[in-house]
């Protein structure tokens, strides 16, 4: 069971803050998660439609899109920050 | 030092407290950031989303690529969410050198990265209504200068 936090105007959209999903064995890396949980949800599809503009953290670590998603426990998928 | 915190801080007690604490430093920079309201365009105040427990772990690894890079004494960065009205601080980075160039060029740094990678968001409460702040792409320049 992985859970995915979603933040800012995507947790908007979506009208959640987070899901706990368990992916198929073929979903190996974050961005395969990421193309698996928009195959499931229209909502997140159309919102992540510039996939490039988000990051993606894996247990509260930035990393990138190709990491390995296997033990991880929680996945974020982050809309470009603004903090400062 | 780093602390993600709701709660409002006094910039210059932090900054006296950060300068008291390293003797062998010759220089310190101190950025504040704050919320602004324009006449033009007012704000009524800013709220700002976090994802805590990603920046405080993301704000450390700054940190200490800041030291690093730049040989500096010390590093702290304090930073706020919650909601904030105009003139309230929103943030702090301060860094402690031997020299003046590193204290000016690790704060540079250190503001030109968390403006991009710390996981804040902001949202403007105006009187018509509130919006998500975008990405301003001269934030994305100014990350970018540090690469290479």
């Amino acid at each position: 069971m992985i859970k995915v936090l979603y933040f800012a105007w995507l947790r908007e959209r979506l009208n959640r803050s987070s899901d706990e999903v368990t992916p198929p064995p073929e979903v190996v890396t974050l961005a395969d998660l990421v193309a698996w949980l928009r195959k499931r949800d229209e909502v997140l599809d159309l919102a992540m439609a510039d996939p490039s503009i988000f990051k993606l953290s894996r247990d509260a670590r930035i990393v990138p899109w190709d990491t390995p998603l296997a033990g991880a426990t929680s996945v974020a998928i982050l809309p470009p920050m603004t903090g400062g | 030092m780093i602390r993600v915190t709701a709660e409002p801080f006094d910039a210059g007690r932090e900054a006296t407290a950060f300068q008291a604490s390293h003797i062998e430093a010759g220089a310190m920079v101190t950025f504040t950031g704050l919320v602004r309201s324009l006449p033009g365009d007012p704000i009524l105040a800013l709220i700002l989303e976090c994802y805590e427990e990603l920046a405080v772990n993301e704000l450390s690894a700054l940190r200490e690529q800041a030291i690093a890079r730049f040989g500096l004494v010390d590093a702290a960065i304090i930073h706020r969410h919650g909601r904030l009205v105009p003139g309230e601080t929103i943030m702090m980075v301060m860094t402690l050198a031997a020299h003046r160039q590193a204290a000016f060029d690790g704060a540079q740094f250190l503001m030109d990265y968390l403006k991009n990678d710390a996981p804040f968001w902001k949202q403007e409460e105006t009187p018509t209504g509130t919006r998500w702040v975008v990405t301003m792409s001269k934030d994305r320049d100014a990350q970018n200068r540090w690469i290479g």
